[in-house]
């Protein structure tokens, strides 16, 4: 409850502030938001979706709180809030789940909202990246937004990046708002490459029209604590989903991933696929949900998680959740948590593969599928690169990026 | 030159090999027979040094360096080779990767620089080509999805690339069928310098037909009990291997 209130009392406090730097959709949502926070407080673990976060313990540390607005030149389809059109403008806070309270912070407390709107019939030729880097010498806790429109038969591939330029303690509680129009295409990509002391709740909402198609890949290269959260609601028929993902944590990094699939209405498909690598006392978590409600027949579904634990010490919680409501339908869901194939190990070592790159071979090996499936040619290619990297222990700094040189 | 002596070996406890004594020289060919169950696998496996088998006896030297104080990357770098009975499936390790990995590793041991890498595609290419091994399956993940006889034809194409002093063949000839065999045993044949040593594990005769080796050992129970020329291997297909456990059990 100490956490709670800590918060309310610097909103209270800041409320002027926030207010007058952000614009009037969002200031029109904080009283409601505020009230739900206050009235739930952090969730314990006691709450379903977050049974494998300690989301007190993350909000806890005193972090000094963000209140800077979007400043620069924005690139092409990118705006901010205040200055997107009217019908993109009402949709902010019109997907996220607004009776969580994580989201509720973020609606509270956050100051700008970045919008990612593609007109109609748009194909943007290359990929739209958001580079988040966390920079500064005090410990600190940022707030972001983030609402993605596409339009009808609207195409592109977005990349958020997260990043930490600096040794400080980072809390990022993101929410990420997606709206699919009919027939849109889009490619979304979130990458977390951070430190041990970041701690990350991110939290993507999105709805899918009729005929749209989501591939979402969500990977957690390195980074401290981190919480994913992605609900995809498929409300229009004929539209697909793929959501994959891939995890290397080792030391005491703790990654969550949560999902949700809603096969609202008939004639949907959704696949998802999550890997997991573990080493040292890391610990994983993956609760899937698929939701297949009454009258969505025909939903095609297959959920898979898969984990390797490098260690006996590493800890791996898996929760593939199927519900059925529909009585023509085709699903699946599973998951496997093993170890090192020592036969395959010796295989290498036999032909000279010491046993440390023999085992790194093995990780990325694993990692691999996932990454194959992500449909940016160069991006595939860098993710390999990274993936290597970060299994040899040589991800610390992003290189390429002005601000760690 | 490999020179085991009174070497005994178990696996979980139990004594497999009980005093075994064997000397490859330079350029020759051994081949050895043996009942299912008479050690011959772990007499290849403790070679090369698998973890999962003890050496509880004897010794193994390899041109005068003592062979079991190295670990198996180190006794591959030393020459040996392994083609494996049952070779593993690697998904998501492309072979390409996977002998990138392996010939470099050599290299470093050898205070070599690693090779560029046009040259070792080509030379991917070379060794491709002598045991006919498919360009497709040199480009998928190692192993996975071969067919039997195209996994032992990628043992014979790994063993191409790597270029050992000794190769131990275990049952290379075991799921292959009369063409197979003999794409493979040629390959081996062509790919053999007059230094190449090589221990071939068979039941058969057919597989020696092509490799000749220059002298048979028959091992039963854990011992070498017989030993002899090429002879010895053809009056085996005649005979089968009754004359001679009656023989030492008179």
């Amino acid at each position: 409850m100490e956490a709670t209130k800590q918060y309310i009392d610097f909103f209270d406090e800041v409320r002027d502030v926030i207010t007058a730097r952000s614009c009037r959709e969002m200031n029109d949502c904080r009283e409601a938001a505020l009230q739900t926070f206050s009235s739930k407080g952090f969730p314990s673990q006691k709450v379903e979706r977050y049974r494998y976060a300690k989301v007190e313990a993350d909000f806890s540390p005193n972090y000094g709180i963000a209140l800077t607005p979007l400043g620069g030149q924005l690139p092409p389809y990118c705006f901010r809030l205040a200055e997107a059109e009217p019908r993109v403008r009402v949709l902010y806070n019109n997907v996220a789940d607004t009776a969580d309270s994580i989201v509720a912070l973020n609606t509270m407390l956050c100051v700008d909202t970045l919008v990612v709107h593609v007109p109609q019939g748009i194909k943007v030729e290359h990929p739209i990246q958001i580079s988040n880097i966390l920079k500064g010498e005090q410990d600190t806790m940022v707030c972001r937004r983030i609402l993605v429109v596409m339009d009808e038969l609207a195409e592109a591939d977005i990349i958020i990046t997260d990043r930490a330029a600096s040794q400080s303690r980072f809390l990022t509680n993101q929410v990420v708002e997606v709206v699919m129009g009919n027939g849109s295409h889009l490619n979304l990509y979130d990458i977390e490459e951070t430190h041990l002391l970041c701690t990350r709740y991110n939290s993507v909402f999105v709805r899918q029209g009729r005929d749209s198609s989501l591939h979402h890949t969500c990977l957690t290269l390195f980074n401290g604590h981190t919480r994913n959260r992605l609900d995809v609601l498929l409300q229009g028929e004929g539209s697909e989903v793929t959501a994959n993902g891939c995890v290397i944590a080792d030391k005491m990094q703790h990654v969550d991933n949560n999902t949700l699939i809603d096969h609202q209405v008939p004639h949907c498909q959704s696949n998802e696929l999550y890997k997991y690598v573990l080493d040292d006392s890391a610990v994983g978590a993956f609760a899937g949900r698929v939701l297949v409600r009454e009258g969505a027949q025909k939903t095609s579904s297959n959920e898979t998680n898969a984990n390797l634990l490098a260690t006996r010490s590493a800890r791996m919680y898996t929760q593939p959740m199927l519900e059925i409501y529909a009585d023509d339908v085709k699903c699946s869901h599973g998951s496997t948590v093993g170890q090192m194939d020592e036969a395959a190990l010796f295989y290498m070592r036999q032909r000279g593969i010491d046993e440390p790159e023999a085992r790194l071979l093995l990780k990325a090996a694993f990692i691999t599928e996932v990454i194959e499936t992500i449909p940016l040619e160069s991006l595939r290619d860098r993710l390999h690169v990274l993936v290597d990297k970060r299994l040899r222990g040589e991800l610390s700094k992003c290189e390429g990026c002005k601000l760690c040189k | 030159m490999l020179k085991i002596e009174n070497l005994h070996a178990s696996i979980g406890g139990k004594e497999i090999l009980k005093g075994i004594n064997l000397t490859v020289r330079d350029g020759e060919v051994h081949a050895v027979m043996g009942l299912n169950g008479a050690g011959k696998s772990t007499l290849s496996n403790v070679i090369v040094g698998h973890p999962a088998y003890e050496v509880t006896q004897g010794s193994i030297t390899w041109d005068g360096k003592d062979l079991l104080s190295l670990n198996p990357e180190e006794r591959a770098h030393e020459g040996i080779f392994l083609s494996f009975q049952q070779p593993v499936e690697i998904p998501g390790v492309s072979m390409v990767n996977f002998m990138r990995a392996a010939l470099n590793a050599k290299r470093k041991y050898l205070g070599l620089e690693p090779m560029p890498a046009g040259d070792f595609l080509k030379l991917m290419r070379e060794k491709r080509a002598i045991v006919e091994l498919d360009s497709k399956l040199a480009s998928r993940s190692v192993n996975e999805g071969f067919s039997g006889g195209e996994k032992k034809r990628n043992e014979i194409f790994q063993m191409a690339m790597l270029e050992p002093k000794l190769a131990i063949l275990d049952e290379t000839d075991s799921g292959l069928d009369v063409d197979a065999l003999r794409i493979v045993a040629e390959g081996f044949n062509k790919l053999r310098r007059p230094e190449t040593s090589a221990i071939v594990i068979t039941h058969y005769q057919r597989l020696l037909d092509y490799l000749k080796p220059d002298i048979v050992h028959v091992l039963i129970d854990g011992r070498i009990v017989k030993t002899g020329g090429p002879e010895l291997a053809a009056e085996i297909e005649n005979r089968g291997f009754d004359w001679i456990v009656r023989g030492i059990k008179d």
